[in-house]
């Protein structure tokens, strides 16, 4: 795991077809979210919840401050 | 909490995981666009009313309900010196005991409610309940 900031967000997602995924609680997402992120809340990370998700490209992970 | 949610995807067999640590405050920061409803959830402290009337256990029960009425309150919170509250006074004791000390009659101990606590669940639980007041603190 690598912790990045926003610029390397912005270029993971932009030049390597980066995965966003927002971890927060579904209310939270449904306030407000980067957009196209994906809502999978901490709680829920089952096999079954991510399998939407490719395992080979890059997954960027985000919550509301690190935290 | 995101650094979890990384580990999480290590276990789970992803290979490439990054932790965008600045979160959802750092890209707000920036002013870059987000999508959702974008009104966040009301909380107990949008509703509150902060000119409750206050008194002190050693006061005078008619003196109080006389002052709190004035003010347009039928309940008077009871505070100790360091705004702490320690009792609630109202109906039916402050009708009843009017020559009494504030503190032999109050209900000690009233439960009170966090000002960051959700709105909406709160105004649930006050309609089951079927009361119409609660104390933030």
């Amino acid at each position: 795991m690598i912790n990045i900031d926003r610029q390397e967000l912005l270029r993971l997602v932009d030049s390597e077809g980066a995965q966003v995924v927002d971890v927060l609680l579904a209310y939270e997402y449904e306030e407000s979210h980067i957009p196209g992120a994906a809502n999978i809340p901490l709680k829920e990370f089952t096999p079954d919840a991510v399998s939407g998700l490719s395992k080979t490209d890059p997954v960027v992970v985000y919550c509301h401050d690190g935290l | 909490m995101s650094a979890r949610a990384a580990c999480r995807l290590e276990q789970l067999g992803f290979e490439k995981i990054y932790d965008y640590v600045g979160g959802i405050v750092d890209w707000k920061a920036a002013g870059l666009p987000v999508e959702g409803s974008d009104k966040p959830s009301l909380r107990v402290v949008d509703a509150t009313k902060e000119d409750v009337p206050t008194c002190d256990v050693g006061e005078n029960v008619g003196e109080v309900r006389d002052r709190a009425r004035a003010a347009g309150w039928e309940t008077c919170v009871v505070v100790a010196g360091d705004g702490v509250v320690v009792g609630r006074l109202r109906s039916p004791a402050w009708d009843s005991e009017l020559e009494a000390t504030v503190g032999e009659v109050m209900e000690p101990g009233p439960s009170t409610v966090r000002p960051d606590a959700s709105l909406k669940s709160l105004v649930a639980r006050m309609r089951k309940k079927e009361t119409p007041q609660v104390l933030v603190s």
